[in-house]
């Protein structure tokens, strides 16, 4: 009788550990405390992908109710599949993409573009990723989208897929 | 006798300015110690080797060469991405429980080894 006993709560003991584990490390450890603080973007100074020539973000965000700012780079896989949303909000939507390209090699990234379309009005060198960092970023892909006052009204880590797409369609048809 | 100033004044030159250097450094460990790498998490940035840690070192150095101090460098840190960058949590209303917890078991706890430990020296 204790043996049987024994048996019994030894295997639901592995069973409980087996689901525990299971569902325990399947789940996504990456953790991002929400922030709903609404903060400016900051006026960083960057070179110019095509011209090399100083530019700053005041120059830029003018004559749009809102902007969307990229981080990208061509050897970001996630990167490709996105860009195709941002193709098609650069045709059917009243905003202004803005591309920064992370840590890129100049070449390749022309040819990214070249293949997949350009949608951004102006791409921003980052070379060495400092910008990113300064503008609050986690890496590459990631968005933000401004109103007119410059203010960070929806921040998008990682790619923009059909949800999220859609959820900047929302957020400027308002 | 002039050689010898001479090489003593290099002397200095060189024990100072490393003195200097190795405390940049230093303060730049520190800091670096003091944030959490947000793409590896549970690492600091000074221990990680991410794109992201790498380049939240030199803007760190950045900052040391422009002349912030470091809380001015934490508080950056803290506006852009949140006060889950810092590794020492301020104290606030929110988490006001976690820093008196321990505070609070070890003084319920002290009070009952206390009172068992009274008891016991006058049954000795």
């Amino acid at each position: 009788m204790k043996k049987r006993y024994y048996k019994y709560s030894i295997v639901s003991f592995l069973i409980f550990t087996f689901f525990i584990f299971y569902y325990g490390l399947k789940e996504k450890n990456f953790y991002t405390p929400e922030d709903i603080s609404i903060k400016k973007f900051p006026n960083l100074i960057l070179n110019d992908f095509y011209t090399n020539s100083k530019t700053s973000f005041d120059d830029i965000l003018i004559g749009s109710n809102y902007y969307l700012i990229n981080i990208w780079a061509s050897w970001c896989l996630p990167c490709r599949e996105e860009h195709t949303y941002l193709v098609q909000l650069k045709k059917n939507s009243p905003i202004k993409i803005i591309g920064i390209n992370y840590k890129d090699k100049r070449d390749n990234a022309l040819k990214f573009l070249d293949r997949y379309d350009n949608p951004y009005s102006v791409i921003l060198n980052d070379n060495n990723g400092t910008a990113s960092i300064e503008v609050g970023a986690y890496g590459v892909p990631e968005s933000f989208i401004l109103n007119a006052e410059k203010k960070i009204i929806k921040k998008i880590i990682g790619p923009i897929d059909k949800k999220k797409f859609n959820e900047i369609k929302k957020l400027i048809n308002k | 006798m002039k050689t010898k100033i001479l090489i003593y004044i290099i002397f200095l030159f060189f024990a100072f300015s490393k003195y200097s250097f190795s405390n940049d450094l230093k303060l730049e460990n520190k800091i670096n110690k003091n944030l959490r790498c947000l793409i590896c998490q549970g690492q600091s940035i000074y221990d990680s080797q991410s794109d992201f840690a790498e380049s939240m070192k030199l803007v760190v150095k950045q900052k040391i060469e422009s002349g912030m101090s470091e809380e001015e460098i934490y508080s950056f840190f803290k506006i852009q991405y949140g006060e889950w960058i810092l590794y020492d949590p301020e104290f606030n209303t929110k988490n006001f429980a976690l820093w008196l917890l321990p505070i609070l078991v070890f003084l319920v706890g002290g009070i009952v080894i206390l009172k068992k430990f009274g008891v016991s020296k006058k049954r000795l």
